[in-house]
C-alpha cells in the first residue's frame, strides 16, 4: 500500500538500525509523546531491536488516558440521561470512571453511540431533534480542529440540540511539565508528528533552546520511529539541542494555519487537570465565551461532579516516563484490559494496554 | 415438484406470499395455523424444495453409511441483514457448512432455524430466504428441516437465523485442535478481514473508493481438496471467524498446548481492506473472516496441501504464514515486517474505532 509499506520495509529499517548502534557511545534516555508512537514501537517491536543503551521512555500523549476522571464521571451523567444521545470516538467507551464505563451506560439501556467524526454528531443532532446530541470533545491539538469545527457549525446552522463535553489538552504544556520534575530523566523527544501537522513546531523551539533538549518531530509508522530515534540520538551524541523534522512528508514548521485560526476562533487556553497527572496551567482549550452555549458541562450542570484516581493506579508516573508500565505492581494481574485500574490499560494508545497486548512483561 | 406448482419461482424472484395480503410478517405467520403453514408451504419448503424436506416430517431422516459423523450449530444475528457481497441468509449457510468442514467431514444436510421479528418485509425474508437457497445449491448441501417463530415488534433484530449441520468424516481424517506440533506449518487460504471491514463500513456508513465485499463462502470442497492430498497429515482446520486469525490461532495453541510463530509479510490482505483497518486503527488479525480456512499440516506435506489450495478458486491466494514451535507454549507471536517480534494476544472485547 502506497505511503505506508515504504515506511515498514525491513532492509531499510536494518540499516537505520546499524546507524544507530554505530552512533551511540553512552545511554540516553528518550521519550516518544504519543500514544500512537508508542504502539507502533512495542507493536512492530522497535524496543528490543534498538540497543541497550537507548531507553525508551512513553510519554503522555494518549488523549484518553490523561481525559481525567471527574469528566468522565460527567460524561456517564450526562450520558445516562434519557433526553441525551451521548457520542463519542470509539476507544473511550472503555475508559473506567469511577463506577462505570461508557459501554455499561449503553448496556443500561443509555444511547451511545460511536462516531468518526465531531460532526457525525452534529448530523445526528439535526435528524433528532427532540434530542440533546452531545460529544465528547476530548484529544491533543490533533482532534481540536474538527472539534472546533463541529461547534462553529453547529452555531452556523443553528443546532441548539448540539453540545460537547469539552477537555482538550495541548502538548507544550505537558513537555514543561515533565521537563519541571524533579525526578524526570527525559533526554530527548520524539514528537508527535499528526500534533505538528496541525500546530507546526515552531513551539517547541523555546522548550529545546532552554531545557537543552532535543526534540524530532517524528511520524508513527516502524520506519519513522527508527528514523526519529536515529536523529535524536544524533543529536544527543553531538551535543545538539534543536528541533528536527523527521516527518516533512506531513509537517511544516508553521502547520496548518486554517485550522489553527478555527481552533483559536472557538477556543481558549485554560488550566487543565490531567488525570494521573494533576493540573497544568495553560495546558488546554475550553470553549471561548462566544460558544458557552454549546457546553454540555454547564447545559447539563454536572459541573460539580467531583472523582478521584484509583490509589493504586501508577499511569501518572507512567505517562511522565518515571515508570515502566511492568513496574507497576498490579499491571496484568489486579489491572488487565478485563478489569483496568486505570485508562492506559485499555486505551488503543496507552502505554500500558501496548505493554500487556504485546507480551511486554 | 414442477416449476408450475412451484408457486413464486416460477416467476422468477417474485415474492410467492402476495404481498398485497401481507407486505410484512404477522405474529400469525408463526402461531402454528394457516398463516405459519402458508408461509411453511409457499416460501420455506418451495425455495429449499428436496425430497428430505418434502416429507414434512418432524424431522429429516437422512440414509447414511456407517461411520463418524461431524455436528455443528450456529446462530446468525448480523446486523444489518444486507451486505456487499452476501446476507444473513448466505452466511447462516456457510457458516454452518464451514464449521462442519473444519471437522474434516463432508457435509451433507443443514437445518434451518428462523426467529423473526413481526413487522419484517416480507419482500425482505423473500431475499434472505432465496439467498439461502442459492447458497446451500451452490454448496450442494441441502436444508432438510427446519423451525419458524415470530417474536412481537422491538423484541428482535429483524430475523435471526440457527442453522446446524451435519457431516460425514472419512476414513483416514483426522482434524483436531490438539493435534498440532512443534514443526508443522501454518497455512492461510487467502486474503484476511474482508468479512469484518464490510459490515463495518455498511454499519458506521464509511465511504471508500471501491465497495467492500464480505468474503462469505463456502470452503468445503477446498478443504476436501486438502483433505484428499495429505489425509492424516493435515492436523488441524479452523476457519477464522469472530476474533480473526489472531484468536483463532491462540484457540489453537491453547488446546494443543505449543506455541505459534507467524510471519506477518506473507499474509494474505487487499489493500482496501487494510487501507480501512489504517484509517480506523484496527488490527487485521482480529477482524472477522467468513471464507477463510487455516489449516495447520505436517511439515513434509505442506507444500502439496499448499498447491491443493491454490488449485481451488478460494484458495488461490493461499500461503504458508507460520509454523507450530516447542517454544512459548499457549502463545502466539508475530514476526513484523521488520524483523521486531511480538506478542499477538487475544483480544479482551471488541475492537472500537480509535481517536486519532
Amino acid at each position: 500500500m502506497r505511503f505506508v509499506d515504504e515506511y515498514r520495509g525491513g532492509e531499510d529499517a536494518s540499516k537505520l538500525l546499524d546507524a544507530i548502534r554505530s552512533s551511540v557511545t553512552r545511554p540516553w534516555v528518550i521519550m516518544e509523546l504519543c500514544g500512537g508512537q508508542t504502539h507502533t514501537l512495542i507493536k512492530a517491536g522497535i524496543d528490543r531491536m534498538l540497543p541497550d543503551e537507548i531507553t525508551l521512555v512513553h510519554g503522555p500523549g494518549c488523549p484518553v488516558c490523561v481525559t481525567p476522571m471527574r469528566l468522565l464521571d460527567q460524561a456517564i451523567a450526562i450520558a445516562r440521561r434519557p433526553e441525551v444521545i451521548f457520542t463519542s470516538f470509539g476507544d473511550m467507551l472503555r475508559v473506567p470512571g469511577s463506577a462505570a464505563d461508557l459501554l455499561e451506560v449503553k448496556s443500561e439501556g443509555g444511547d451511545v453511540r460511536i462516531v468518526y467524526s465531531p460532526l457525525d454528531a452534529v448530523k445526528i443532532a439535526e435528524a433528532n431533534p427532540d434530542k440533546q446530541v452531545v460529544f465528547f470533545a476530548v484529544g491533543f491539538e490533533t482532534t481540536a480542529p474538527a472539534n472546533a469545527m463541529a461547534v462553529w457549525r453547529a452555531e452556523r446552522a443553528g443546532v441548539e440540540n448540539f453540545s460537547v463535553l469539552c477537555s482538550h489538552v495541548l502538548v507544550p504544556p505537558a513537555m514543561e511539565a515533565i521537563l519541571g520534575a524533579p525526578d524526570h530523566r527525559v533526554q530527548g523527544f520524539l514528537a508527535a508528528g499528526h500534533v505538528c501537522t496541525v500546530m507546526g513546531y515552531w513551539e517547541y523551539e523555546p522548550i529545546a533552546e532552554r531545557h537543552r533538549i532535543p526534540v524530532i518531530v517524528t511520524g508513527f509508522e516502524p520506519l519513522d520511529l527508527i528514523q526519529g530515534t536515529y536523529m535524536a540520538v544524533a543529536a544527543l551524541e553531538e551535543g545538539r539541542h534543536e528541533v528536527e523534522n523527521q516527518y516533512s512528508r506531513s509537517v511544516t514548521r508553521d502547520g496548518n494555519i486554517a485550522a489553527q485560526k478555527l481552533m483559536t476562533e472557538v477556543f481558549e487556553i485554560t488550566d487543565r487537570d490531567w488525570r494521573g497527572i494533576g493540573v497544568i496551567p495553560d495546558s488546554g482549550y475550553a470553549l471561548r465565551e462566544r460558544f458557552v452555549a454549546f457546553d454540555a458541562g454547564l447545559r447539563f450542570d454536572v459541573a460539580d461532579i467531583e472523582a478521584h484516581d484509583s490509589g493504586e493506579c501508577i499511569a501518572g508516573k507512567i505517562m511522565q516516563g518515571i515508570e515502566r508500565p511492568s513496574a507497576c505492581p498490579a499491571f496484568g494481574t489486579r489491572c488487565t484490559p478485563e478489569r483496568p485500574l486505570g485508562a492506559p490499560m485499555v486505551s488503543a494508545e496507552g502505554a500500558c494496554a501496548a505493554y500487556y497486548q504485546y507480551g511486554r512483561s | 415438484m414442477s416449476d408450475e406448482t412451484r408457486p413464486g419461482l416460477a416467476a422468477g424472484l417474485a415474492c410467492p406470499i402476495p404481498i398485497s395480503d401481507y407486505p410484512t410478517v404477522q405474529m400469525s405467520h408463526g402461531g402454528g395455523g394457516r398463516l405459519s403453514q402458508m408461509l411453511i408451504d409457499d416460501m420455506f419448503v418451495a425455495a429449499f424444495d428436496n425430497p428430505v424436506l418434502a416429507q414434512l416430517h418432524d424431522g429429516a431422516i437422512l440414509d447414511l453409511a456407517a461411520g463418524r459423523l461431524a455436528f455443528s450449530t450456529d446462530s446468525f444475528v448480523v446486523h444489518p441483514l444486507f451486505f456487499p457481497g452476501g446476507d444473513i441468509g448466505s452466511l447462516a449457510v456457510h457458516g454452518t457448512v464451514n464449521d462442519v468442514a473444519m471437522c474434516g467431514a463432508r457435509p451433507i444436510a443443514i437445518s434451518a432455524g428462523f426467529i423473526i421479528e413481526e413487522g419484517l418485509p416480507m419482500e425482505d425474508l423473500w431475499r434472505i430466504v432465496q439467498s439461502m437457497r442459492d447458497a446451500a445449491d451452490q454448496a450442494g448441501v441441502p436444508v432438510v428441516t427446519g423451525d419458524t417463530k415470530v417474536v412481537d415488534r422491538g423484541k428482535g433484530d429483524g430475523i435471526y437465523i440457527n442453522t446446524t449441520g451435519i457431516g460425514v468424516i472419512d476414513d483416514g481424517i483426522e482434524i483436531s485442535p490438539r493435534r498440532a506440533r512443534p514443526g508443522d506449518l501454518v497455512l492461510l487460504s487467502g486474503a484476511i478481514a474482508a468479512h469484518g471491514i464490510a459490515i463495518m463500513s455498511v454499519r458506521e456508513g464509511l465511504e471508500f473508493e471501491t465497495t467492500l465485499e464480505t468474503d462469505s463462502a463456502a470452503l468445503h470442497e477446498l478443504t476436501a481438496a486438502m483433505l484428499e492430498r495429505a489425509g492424516r497429515n493435515v492436523h488441524v482446520l479452523r476457519d477464522p471467524t469472530r476474533g480473526g486469525v489472531a484468536s483463532t490461532l491462540n484457540e489453537i495453541a491453547a488446546q494443543a498446548g505449543v506455541g505459534i510463530r507467524i510471519d506477518e509479510a506473507p499474509i494474505p490482505i487487499d489493500e482496501e481492506v487494510r487501507g480501512a483497518c489504517e484509517i480506523l486503527g484496527f488490527d487485521p488479525l482480529y477482524v472477522a473472516n467468513e471464507g477463510k480456512c487455516i489449516a495447520i499440516v505436517a511439515r513434509e506435506s505442506a507444500d502439496e496441501v499448499l498447491q491443493a489450495m491454490r488449485d481451488q478458486p478460494l484458495g488461490a491466494r493461499a500461503a504458508i504464514v507460520g509454523e507450530v514451535v516447542e517454544e512459548h507454549p499457549g502463545k502466539v507471536f508475530l514476526r513484523s515486517r521488520i524483523g521486531g517480534l511480538r506478542v499477538v494476544d487475544m483480544l479482551s472485547g471488541e475492537q472500537l474505532p480509535r481517536i486519532c
